[in-house]
């Protein structure tokens, strides 16, 4: 195989090689070889077919701008990610790359035959074209643009590698590792300061990598630069991240870096994260973010072969590729002449220089044909030729129809730089157009940062490296020397791409966008940058225009006869360059995703076979299915059984606060709307919590351990924000009341015993307390011991069954449920879980909030008039119960609801309709909140919000589903035990 | 008699951790989530035998106890000993709302070189010596959760979460310490 690589040149080790292949050919690589820097030096300048048109294309750049070189790059299957940039990706042995957007061939593609359709592929054709039929959008349409469209494939596979995150701060944060950044970083360094250091490529130096002729502090500058790395990599309040971008510079200094840690290696420990996320908060930053060479837009410019100036010369210089063996140079910049005069000193044969002005450098130009080169000012580049790589340039001189064919393998260009200020952009500092050389500079920073260097416009070696020290704020002082100062560049068309000429002068590569596509947006009544951009989708994609905003502006500032900054510019937004999924997720994967709340018993109730379910973090057992049973099986006999004997239940989730101060039963009567100062210690009430609008928020059983101290439980859900809302109340509305609120959910495990055998079962692990209906009546709570542990004993119940619930200190509660349970299964009792618990409160007629009252919901509504107090003068809520609507007859009430068919269940959210035989759309007075199957009662049982509902006793109502109307009667809500004794047993 | 009660921790049995970083679930401590006025610091600093700290990210020790500042009002006060904390504070004759949080809390010590690492995976605070020095403590987030992060040596830590989140803040923390450098 041919070698592109030239002897001597470049920094690479010849004997440090990689091998590598590309859509199934075997190639060599040398360690630190880029993917496209090792194609290139393999003679491959084809890499990848464009987005629309199919159009063969290659390396265009050597940096994270590229637009074209995006490639499939795999380790093995599930390690497989598109849309890799070949000019940042660094070979690996063993790398897989592929190539993407084309069938069956990277050199013979069927979709190329977009290229001779264009004509029919206008800028806007998606608009425009598949408006109608309208039917066909989903049917036709659609499938077949979502089969063309996207680049590259994502892996099906789950992503093996793992992603870490790092929060971070420093005094300075330096974005950029050139000249500028490597000055800003030592200087602010010397002065002590914390600094991060962040370049993307491997290597620091930036535009030090392929400018071979600069020096610094008399050093060649890539020597100066690795220097200097040495003497950062030293310090101790330095930390240098190289292979890492600043993807995002948001509020208050903090930036979003991506490192990639493992990309580049052949076998990487598989203890490293692939990649790093680095949160930064950064006292100052310096972005030194650098300058990107723009492309000239010309017909044709976009064969394979003809890259930017500075990519050749950085693969030149850098690397030790020739990029081709014949090359021509077309350039508005003075800076492509070094590029031609480094090939040209490295042995290449550089055919012509073509440079658009009239007067470029004198210097560079005396230099380019000193060495024999010929230069041709006032020329033009109008047509390249070649199918898979460039082959001729047609040159002319600037208004002359006289041509001339000039047979080149590779063509240069420069239009010159555009400074590279996304992140300043991002940090909502204020751009502002210098119109003298054609460019946004940084003008106002609105955070406490400074741009230096060429993202700041600075073309001036000495003044880059004055203003990038004084940045870093220490005394460093350095001086360097170049050998020509650059002048020129352009925006906008060049000669070539003809006003009116169908010629394809494209200006974003990545989404195939030519001059003729913006012109078309213009007159077709696009004037602001903002919709031409989205009608012809100009740096739309993933390289957010990073080559072709200029260009597409100038055009467009022609066209509408508008200077630059009247047309305006479209917004920088976060990422700067794509960053992958696994990185912004970071640990966030598997069992970290969110954390899995366990209760303290949580292993007895696995060991016992619990199905569990979620209910918001917290896994809560379910049911318990014996050998064979299905759920419904399950619930039924748990049903029958704690009625019957007795069920145990853990309720350590319910939420529970500690209200605990001198005024604490004076907060109570305001946060609930029934009375707690008459509450004696000892004793516990039902309350219900309303909103400042009057509906219901919560509920629970409150305790009162003592004059100063209450025991308040809330629902499993509204633990956070019931404690929050009463904080809220305490802070801002009754702050003098001195009372303190503690979060005790996690303090106690609570194992609820409930059922006829439910004192039998714990009286003999109670010590010092009488358990007797007389001594410890229901809705009484004490202080004692159980199993030689102080515990909480409430005599409550949430099934109307005479009931206990034991809390105990959360370390007890696994041998206190043992303990429990050994005794409850001697007596033939059972485990239950939630699913039972809702069918057995259902058969009470006891609400849970949430699901049968939904934020519209009254205490009246509920059926719990009875416990909003008319005696006290204030609570949250007094006044929003007064509004005439929620007074109103009339209003939804919570009723029960029998099946006539005493074995059909409804559905819960089951609309309910007076009239069933009522053309569409009925009234509808309602809707089913809860519904079970009632093995207690041998039927369905049902709760429901009706229209009116505790008038409508004894009405036949209808629930129609989708193939059957069901019959209901209106109840009460209280199906078992409607005298409520069991309770009292 | 009923036989005694056993005690289960929350997270027995958890290993983790990496030669940068050790992870060790913390020994069971007695707590209290102290509230109250600045009127009642005096004595109920006396009653504890600290002083309990003014300032926003500090703590104090004394008599085996440590007392960290949470907020204006509101200390959350660790003892490894034999309590009897909220004897002490019910004593101090303040008015003042102690609660016991022995069971609810559980602790994770975080030590080793890359142990600021470790809870930098998750924790976005500057863990630098400078800015949370030696009894530096706060309430915090670590990943998806809360937790209080008291520094108990210059590369030892002690992270305080509630039981349930402490499998999250382990594991999380196990995960981490793979990812930190000596």
């Amino acid at each position: 195989m041919t070698t592109h690589r030239i002897k001597g040149a470049g920094r690479l080790t010849p004997a440090r090689t990689a091998r590598f292949t590309f859509d199934g050919k075997i190639y060599t690589a040398l360690e630190g070889d880029t993917v496209a820097s090792a194609l290139l030096a393999n003679g491959v300048h084809l890499m990848g077919r464009s987005f629309k048109y199919h159009r063969p294309r290659g390396i265009l750049t050597a940096g994270p701008e590229e637009p074209n070189a995006l490639l499939d790059v795999s380790r093995d299957a599930a390690r497989r990610q598109p849309n890799v940039r070949a000019s940042v990706q660094e070979v690996f042995d063993g790398a897989i790359i592929r190539s993407q957007n084309r069938w069956p061939f990277l050199s013979f593609d069927i979709g190329g035959f977009n290229n001779l359709l264009s004509a029919f592929f206008p800028a806007g054709f998606y608009y425009k074209t598949f408006m109608w039929p309208r039917e066909a959008w989903a049917k036709l349409y659609e499938p077949i643009i979502r089969r063309a469209a996207g680049l590259g494939v994502a892996p099906k596979e789950a992503d093996p590698d793992h992603y870490a995150n790092r929060f971070a701060h420093c005094d300075v944060l330096v974005a950029g590792g050139g000249a500028a950044g490597l000055t800003a970083a030592l200087s602010a360094a010397q002065t002590g300061a914390d600094v991060i250091l962040v370049d993307e490529r491997a290597e620091v130096g930036g535009a030090l990598l392929f400018d071979t002729a600069v020096t610094i502090d008399g050093k060649p500058g890539y020597d100066w630069a690795q220097d200097v790395l040495r003497q950062l990599k030293a310090m101790p309040n330095v930390r240098v991240l190289t292979r890492t971008t600043v993807f995002g510079y948001y509020n208050h200094n903090f930036l979003g870096l991506v490192e990639r840690v493992t990309d580049h290696l052949a076998s990487p420990d598989a203890a490293l994260p692939r990649e790093r996320l680095w949160q930064v908060r950064a006292r100052k930053v310096v972005l030194a973010t650098g300058a990107i060479e723009r492309h000239m837009v010309f017909a044709n410019n976009d064969r394979p072969g003809i890259l930017l100036a500075s990519a050749a010369r950085l693969y030149l210089n850098h690397y030790g590729v020739a990029v081709g063996s014949k090359v021509g140079v077309y350039t508005a910049h003075d800076s492509a002449y070094e590029a031609a005069i480094d090939l040209k000193r490295a042995g290449v044969d550089v055919v012509a220089i073509v440079d658009c002005r009239a007067k470029p450098g004198e210097a560079v130009v005396s230099a380019a044909r000193g060495l024999g080169i010929e230069v041709l000012t006032g020329y033009s580049v109008i047509d390249t030729a070649g199918h898979l790589r460039i082959s001729s340039i047609t040159v002319a001189r600037n208004g002359s129809s006289n041509n001339r064919k000039i047979p080149v393998d590779a063509l240069l260009m420069s239009g010159g730089w555009t400074p590279s200020v996304h992140l300043f952009s991002q940090s909502r500092g204020k751009l502002k157009f210098d119109a003298a050389t054609e460019r946004f500079l940084p003008d106002v920073h609105v955070q406490d940062c400074v741009s230096v260097g060429a993202c700041n416009g600075t073309d001036d070696l000495n003044t880059l490296l004055s203003d990038a020290a004084a940045a870093g704020g220490g005394a460093l002082r350095l001086s360097g020397e170049v050998p020509f100062a650059w002048t020129g560049g352009m925006i906008g068309a060049a000669e070539g791409a003809g006003k009116d000429k169908v010629v394809k002068a494209f200006v974003d590569f990545q989404h195939d966008v030519t001059a003729k596509d913006i012109r078309l947006a213009v007159r077709e009544g696009m004037h602001s940058i903002e919709h031409i951009k989205r009608f012809t989708t100009n740096g739309m994609a993933s390289d957010q225009g990073k080559l072709s905003n200029m260009h597409g502006l100038a055009i467009a500032a022609e066209m509408l006869g508008k200077e630059i900054p009247k047309v305006g510019l479209t917004t920088f937004r976060a990422p700067y360059t794509p960053v992958t999924y696994g990185t912004l997720i970071a640990h966030s994967r598997g069992s970290l995703f969110d954390p899995a709340r366990k209760t303290p018993l949580h292993a007895e109730l696995v060991k016992a076979g619990a199905e569990f379910e979620d209910v918001g973090n917290w896994k809560r057992a379910w049911y318990f299915p014996k050998r064979g049973e299905d759920m419904h099986q399950a619930v039924n006999r748990e049903c029958r059984t704690a009625r019957t004997v007795a069920g145990v239940f853990d309720a350590s989730t319910l939420g529970k606060i500690e209200v605990v101060g001198p005024d604490a039963a004076k907060f109570l009567n305001l946060m609930y709307t029934n009375a707690w100062d008459n509450l004696k210690p000892g004793k516990c009430r039902y309350g219900i919590m309303t909103r400042e609008d009057g509906f219901v928020y919560d509920d629970g059983v409150v305790g009162r351990l003592s004059e100063d101290r209450f025991h308040v439980t809330t629902t499993t859900g509204g633990a956070p924000r019931v404690l929050h809302h009463m904080e809220d109340y305490l802070q801002t509305e009754f702050p003098d009341l001195k009372v303190w609120l503690t979060s005790t959910t996690e303090q106690w495990s609570v194992i609820a015993v409930q059922g006829p055998k439910a004192r039998e079962i714990i009286a003999p692990l109670v010590e010092g307390l009488d358990l007797s209906n007389e001594a410890f009546p229901h809705m009484s709570v004490a202080e004692c011991t159980v199993m030689g542990v102080p515990a909480r004993l409430f005599r409550v119940s949430f099934t109307g069954e005479l009931g206990f619930e034991v809390n105990v200190p959360a370390d007890y509660g696994a041998a206190v449920w043992k303990a429990i349970w050994s005794r409850t299964e001697a007596m033939g009792g059972c485990l239950y879980g939630t699913e039972t618990m809702h069918v057995l409160r259902a058969e009470k007629g006891y609400i849970i909030v949430g699901q049968d009252t939904d934020g519209t919901v009254t205490p009246d509504d509920a059926g719990y008039g009875w416990a909003v107090s008319k005696k006290k003068p204030d609570f949250v809520g007094i006044r929003g119960l007064k509004r005439p609507d929620l007074m109103r007859e009339g209003r939804k009430q919570l009723v029960g609801l029998l099946t006539r068919d005493p074995a059909e269940v409804l559905e819960e959210g089951g609309q309910i309709v007076e009239n069933p035989n009522q053309v569409k759309p009925m009234t509808m007075l309602g809707h089913v909140t809860s519904a079970y199957w009632s093995e207690n009662l041998g039927r369905s049982i049902a709760i429901g919000l009706v229209a009116n509902g505790r008038a409508r006793m004894g009405e036949t109502l209808y629930v129609p589903m989708k193939d059957k109307t069901i019959a209901v009667e209106v109840t009460d809500m209280v199906f078992f035990d409607k005298e409520g004794g069991r309770i009292h047993g | 008699m009923a036989e005694l009660a056993t005690r289960t921790l929350p997270l027995a049995g958890a290993y983790g951790g990496s030669p940068a970083v050790q992870l060790q679930p913390a020994r069971p401590a007695a707590r209290i989530s102290l509230r109250a006025r600045p009127d009642a610091v005096e004595a109920l600093s006396a009653a504890l035998g600290l002083s309990l700290p003014t300032a926003p990210k500090t703590s104090a020790t004394g008599g085996g106890r440590t007392a960290l500042w949470l907020g204006p009002d509101e200390w959350l006060v660790i003892d490894e000993g034999d309590s009897g904390l909220m004897q002490a504070t019910a004593a101090s004759g303040a008015v003042h709302s102690a609660t016991d949080v022995s069971h609810r809390n559980t602790a994770i010590l975080v030590s080793g070189p890359g142990a600021s690492q470790a809870l930098n995976a998750g924790c976005p605070l500057d863990l630098s010596l400078k800015a949370f020095p030696v009894g530096a403590c706060a309430r915090t987030l670590f990943g998806k959760i809360e937790v209080v992060l008291l520094r108990t040596g210059p590369d030892a830590f002690r992270l305080e979460c509630w039981r349930s989140f402490s499998d999250y803040a382990f594991g999380l923390l196990a995960e981490a310490a793979t990812d930190a450098e000596i």
